[in-house]
């Protein structure tokens, strides 16, 4: 049992009308695995948590989830997991104690377990001193953190997240990862979806979905170590005539403005740091710094999503 | 009348509500063509301060000048010279992409024979060509996002206010978007965003972290990465489960311990010290550690540390 994938996807697609929004996809995920799904809109990431969830039925290929097909045995795959959609149904007229009592209620969570597992899931994540508060009164990051305690009530062996903290404040979302590193630690699996790529850099393992299917899948060093070509960071107050200067130089693949400089893609690797110097020199830009740069998970995305669309 | 190449001058900014003291003496300018990113807290004053620089509040105490007109005494000159987009894009959804923007552009009193060519410069700004029609609750995070911003510049405005722009948005989407905002910005619109992710905040100028009110740091993403942190970053290799962190936490010299992947950024005073004497204090309490390695602070570490508990404090 223990060697079972905790989740396992084969070949599934899924059709609306003439949009693919899954397609052949397949991966499977261990055990105590946090795994990120990770793509443009419209890649399919909702659609394959909802299949997961047993709440969506695939047109082909199969899933199993906690040891269940969730075609033929939806009932079971919703006993053993949690699924945590965008919007997460909340009652803002209910406290906080009578929220995760109600999804207590609804799991069969016997009465003794759930007063030390509610205690747990709340101090885990600081929300001990608003057990009274009405979730209406509750801050967005709170909200969420809320949602995800009564989530996990039940103990599920597998917990889906689709997008879990947008829009919640960076403490509030140490909070929230805190509380899903204990479970994992227990043995739980978490499958989360995220558009934020410093959130993905926390994921054990990350899938690249783009038009449904699976483009990269694996750990975000290895992903981000096999990145082709290099990335070379400019520091210059001058970021948009840096770009400009740089926009036709035939070794650039990608070229984008920040804060302080601009960010570079070059296919030629590390070697391309010289050209991009000189070409800024030429142009006169006045550049404080220049360095190859480990590549972020967004580069690795960027550059393979813009693979993928370049073939027909 | 503000100084040249200076958008916005705030001095000594004061908002309270009854007894709450929403913004706290606070000062800054933004330069023209400048991208000016707000972090903060929940309840940190982010929106107060676009408020009242939108002139929609008025301050207790100070003053703001907003494109050279005082958001008190003139607050209607400032609303003409403002665009303003809010994180749920405020479209309407039973309208169609085109019908949004002729809506927005009769609001913000765009001649008609402008009106035309602005929506048409929109549709092509926003990737939006062949999908005009579409009704603008069918379109995706990004293309919405794109028509929202559309819509809050048809008119031109030479300052625009950004609320957590790109929540929600996928990646590719957000840095076509950015790449929007810094063009508009070398065209000399100054622009202010209220954000809660680093990715966006690595996009703006200069970065102003709030705190209960207080500006507590104004400096550029490199230079608050390089000095706003007290103490040093490791990254710290070992088994990231709860017992790990409460180590970690409990570790002399440590100041904040986060996971990070299959490992942690641990906030320490001293990394040097900390550095050889972490790796024995772990493995005296059954846990192996790899690695111990110094590692530049991201911005959300600097993040955490000035501005941390702060929300669980505000809202108790």
């Amino acid at each position: 049992m223990s060697t079972e994938a905790a989740v396992a996807v084969d070949g599934l697609a899924k059709r609306f009308g003439d949009i693919r929004a899954v397609d052949r996809l397949s991966f499977a995920v261990a055990p105590g695995e946090l795994f990120g799904l990770v793509g443009p809109d419209g890649a399919g990431k909702t659609t394959t948590l909802r299949i997961l969830a047993g709440v969506l039925a695939p047109d082909a290929g199969s899933a199993r989830v906690a040891g269940h097909d969730v075609v033929r045995h939806p009932e079971s795959v919703k006993h053993a997991i949690s699924y945590m959609p965008q919007r997460f149904g909340l009652y803002d007229d209910l406290t906080v104690d009578e929220n995760i009592r109600f999804y207590a209620d609804l799991f069969g969570v016997p009465r003794r377990e759930r007063e030390r597992r509610t205690a747990r899931l709340l101090a885990i994540c600081g929300m001990t001193p608003f057990r009274g508060r009405l979730a209406g009164a509750l801050s967005g990051g709170m909200k969420q953190k809320l949602g995800l305690s009564c989530a996990l009530v039940h103990r599920p062996r597998v917990l889906l997240l689709d997008e879990p903290t947008t829009g919640v404040d960076p403490v509030s979302r140490r909070d929230f990862w805190r509380l899903l590193y204990e479970l994992l630690a227990e043995g739980m699996t978490v499958i989360t979806s995220t558009a934020y790529l410093d959130e993905a850099e926390r994921c054990h393992r990350l899938a690249l979905l783009h038009r449904g299917r699976a483009i990269l899948c694996d750990t975000p060093a290895r992903l981000k170590a096999g990145m082709p070509g290099a990335v070379v960071a400019v520091t210059t107050p001058e970021s948009a005539a840096a770009r400009d200067a740089l926009a036709d130089l035939p070794d650039v693949t990608s070229l984008h403005v920040v804060g302080d400089g601009v960010r570079v893609v070059v296919a030629s690797g590390a070697g391309g740091l010289a050209a991009i110097r000189d070409r800024l020199r030429a142009a006169g830009i006045a550049v404080a710094e220049i360095a190859v740069v480990s590549p972020a998970i967004e580069d690795v995305f960027v550059a393979s999503v813009a693979a993928a669309e370049a073939l027909p | 009348m503000s100084a040249a190449g200076e958008a916005v001058v705030v001095q000594d900014l004061v908002k309270r509500f009854g007894g709450f003291t929403a913004v706290d003496r606070v000062s800054f300018t933004a330069r023209q063509g400048e991208v000016l990113g707000f972090l903060g807290p929940n309840g940190a004053g982010k929106s107060t301060i676009i408020r009242i620089l939108c002139g929609l509040l008025r301050p207790t105490a100070g003053r703001a000048l907003v494109a050279g007109f005082d958001v008190t005494r003139d607050p209607e000159a400032v609303r003409a010279r403002i665009g303003y987009m809010s994180q749920r894009f405020s479209l309407y959804d039973d309208l169609s992409a085109i019908e949004n923007l002729r809506f927005f552009g009769g609001l913000y009193g765009v001649a008609p024979a402008e009106l035309r060519q602005r929506i048409a410069w929109a549709v092509e700004m926003a990737g939006l060509r062949g999908r005009e029609t579409a009704l603008a609750g069918t379109l995706a995070g990004g293309w919405k996002q794109r028509l929202a911003l559309g819509c809050a510049v048809l008119h031109r405005p030479p300052i625009v206010f950004l609320d957590e722009p790109t929540s929600g948005v996928d990646p590719m989407s957000r840095r076509q978007f950015w790449q929007l905002i810094h063009r508009m910005a070398t065209d000399g619109v100054t622009v202010f965003v209220s954000t809660h992710y680093m990715d966006e905040a690595a996009y703006c100028h200069r970065l102003a972290l709030l705190d209960r009110g207080r500006l507590v740091a104004l400096d550029t993403p490199a230079v608050l990465r390089t000095t706003a942190l007290r103490g040093a970053v490791l990254q710290v290799q070992a088994p990231p489960t709860a017992e790990t962190l409460a180590a970690l936490d409990a570790a002399p010299g440590v100041l904040g311990a986060a996971v990070f992947g299959d490992g942690f950024h641990v906030v320490v005073n001293d990394a040097s010290a900390v550095q050889d004497a972490l790796p024995v204090f772990l493995a005296a309490r059954g846990i192996p550690c790899q690695a111990v390695v110094p590692i530049a602070p991201s911005l959300e570490d600097v993040f955490v540390q000035r501005l941390g508990r702060r929300d669980a404090e505000s809202a108790a």
